[in-house]
């Protein structure tokens, strides 16, 4: 009751407003994607219904199959992103590396482990080039990977074609150590037949949420995208960091060839091609900001399970499936205006 | 008679870029518990000074001494392991960070657990609020982004950031140039009390009013030369105003400003 408070404090600013908890949920940048998810899963149980969307596993197990596709390269895609980088060149490493295992397991008759090997280090090999020359250059990252993806696409035809004289390497399967590799990559779980890269793209999701939130380099992703300039004069090696996004996405693309390789038995030359903006979609759907800073791994994780509902359930309510393209486009539409309203958000209201 | 080496101190400082000579001959030095103002108008070799002091550049001639003993900083992280840290105008923070995202960027405290280390997010917000409230800021939530942050929140975050880290000598460019009176008052306020725990603190400014109350000692810069060192002793407010800019106009500034700092 009495005026004479034990420690003095400044004086509360009156013109701050209490935010409520359901406000400040709407800063995040990952409901959005989740409200998005749910929307699309509500909206094809109806007009899929027919096939019964909600209640067949197998049904899940489709679309999971698809957005796991787009899922585990969008989520180095979005760390990239929020580090203030874009890499198109991540589609077409797909089929970069699926042909490179085709050709080392089927023309150098190589075993299929010390090919994936291989292959890894060519996705490294590709992500320091695109990263190097980004920071030494000072160029755009869009441009200097758009490059990349050009040169690759041309090799992949050009080199299939070469090599087979048609435009896929085919009879992955009879290479030693398939099988090991088959169980690894591409099994199928349960009796739904949920293959195993959705195993992989959940985790990769993990990794990539724990590393952004909990890690120290999540801090220098953050730093390196929303700040460069400051980043580096508090002592965050921007450029270190941004290599290593590069070279992690360029990996993870050598991964999901691989993955693709050993579950297709066979590599199409123009396999991957046109991805690069899927996982872009994605990371935008999962509030990454196209400016860098901001963003979520979650979310991103969302935005492919989105994609990956749309692509299914457009046939699944036998729809013309070239409506795909509409929907992905509104999809990225809705995405951006969204992150628009939630950053101004973030750096405004509280 | 030997003397106690000065904690920071240039002696004979050129810069050039290209054929422009940006800093000529510029000697200057600061000790622990003392505020050394650098003042001059634009274009005078501020800049030019706090960058090769910080490790952003390096000078081509002359000298730079810690604790009496000659070194060059080959990058900002130099800088700061020999206990330099350099508050930037306007540079100083990430605006879509959280407050204790920023506070502790390129320094993270880690935890570790198993093979794991992990930033460790709860110390980080703890130790926020705790600096924070010792300089008298209350932060409402150290989760909310440095953007929704006014000028001198962000200067005075900066400044807790710096003293948090152990800095021995604080550099401050322009803190109080892009602010209102009122928010310069609270930062003038912070260096003083950076200054009274013990820290050097290098203070850049053109204003001479802000310097003045907070300052032992003026080094007055015009066009990369320097015009000449002063302890507040020997130098008053006036004659300072004068030296710095012969201002007339800047004058009528000085009402304005008059009583918002207690003299330090």
């Amino acid at each position: 009751m009495t005026e004479s408070a034990a420690e003095p404090r400044p004086p509360a600013d009156e013109r701050l407003i209490v935010t409520s908890p359901v406000k400040r949920l709407l800063t995040r940048p990952d409901i959005g994607a989740l409200v998005g998810a749910v929307a699309v899963f509500l909206f094809f149980s109806w007009f899929a219904r027919d096939v019964n969307w909600i209640g067949d596993p197998a049904i899940a197990a489709g679309w999971a199959d698809q957005a796991a596709q787009y899922g585990i390269v969008a989520v180095p895609v979005a760390l990239l992103m929020i580090g203030g980088e874009f890499d198109l060149s991540a589609g077409v490493m797909i089929g970069s590396s699926g042909l490179l295992l085709g050709y080392l397991t089927t023309h150098a008759h190589m075993n299929v482990w010390p090919a994936i090997a291989i292959v890894l280090l060519f996705g490294v090999a590709v992500g320091v080039l695109n990263g190097v020359t980004v920071i030494k250059t000072r160029l755009p990252s869009f441009i200097v990977t758009l490059a990349t993806f050009f040169v690759l696409q041309g090799v992949n035809a050009a080199g299939t074609l070469k090599l087979t004289g048609t435009t896929a390497i085919q009879d992955i399967d009879s290479a030693h150590g398939y099988n090991s590799a088959h169980a690894i990559f591409a099994s199928e779980l349960t009796r739904w037949a949920f293959p195993a890269k959705v195993l992989w793209w959940i985790g990769l999701t993990i990794v990539g949420a724990w590393l952004l939130a909990k890690a120290r380099f999540g801090n220098w992703i953050y730093g390196a995208g929303g700040d460069p300039t400051s980043s580096r004069n508090v002592g965050v090696p921007v450029a270190r960091t941004k290599l290593l996004l590069f070279v992690m996405t360029s990996g993870t693309a050598a991964l999901m060839g691989t993955i693709e390789a050993i579950e297709l038995r066979s590599m199409q030359s123009k396999e991957g091609i046109g991805l690069e903006f899927i996982f872009i979609i994605c990371a935008v759907v999962g509030g990454c900001l196209l400016t860098g800073g901001y963003g979520s791994v979650i979310g991103t994780a969302f935005g492919a399970a989105m994609l990956g509902m749309v692509q299914l359930g457009i046939i699944d309510a036998q729809w013309d499936s070239n409506w795909t393209y509409t929907f992905q486009g509104a999809i990225l539409f809705a995405a951006v205006i969204l992150n628009t309203l939630i950053r101004s958000r973030a750096q405004r209201v509280r | 008679m030997t003397e106690q080496p000065h904690l920071l101190e240039t002696q004979d400082i050129t810069k050039y870029y290209g054929n422009i000579v940006a800093l000529r001959g510029v000697s200057m030095h600061v000790d622990p518990g003392e505020v050394t103002c650098i003042l001059g108008d634009n274009g005078a070799g501020k800049s030019s000074l706090i960058k090769i002091l910080s490790g952003v550049q390096q000078h081509d001639g002359g000298h730079v001494l810690v604790d009496g003993e000659e070194v060059r900083f080959n990058s900002p992280r130099d800088a700061r392991s020999r206990g330099i840290a350099t508050v930037y105008q306007d540079l100083a923070m990430v605006p879509l960070m959280s407050i204790w995202r920023n506070f502790f960027l390129g320094a993270e405290p880690m935890k570790k657990r198993g093979p794991l280390r992990f930033f460790d997010a709860g110390l980080a917000r703890a130790t926020v609020r705790k600096e924070l409230a010792a300089m008298g800021i209350d932060v409402r939530d150290p989760d909310q982004p440095v953007g929704t942050l006014s000028g001198g929140e962000r200067q005075s975050v900066a400044i807790a950031r710096a003293v948090h880290f152990g800095a021995r000598v604080l550099i401050l460019d322009e803190p109080t140039s892009a602010l209102g009176v009122k928010q310069a008052g609270v930062v003038l306020r912070y260096i003083v009390q950076a200054r009274d725990r013990g820290v050097a603190v290098i203070f850049i400014t053109h204003n001479p009013h802000h310097a003045y109350p907070v300052g032992n000692r003026f080094v007055i810069l015009n066009r990369g030369e320097c015009l000449g060192t002063f302890d507040k002793k020997e130098i008053d407010r006036q004659e300072l105003v004068r030296m710095m800019a012969g201002g007339s106009e800047l004058a009528e500034l000085e009402h304005e400003l008059e009583g918002i700092v207690p003299p330090g």
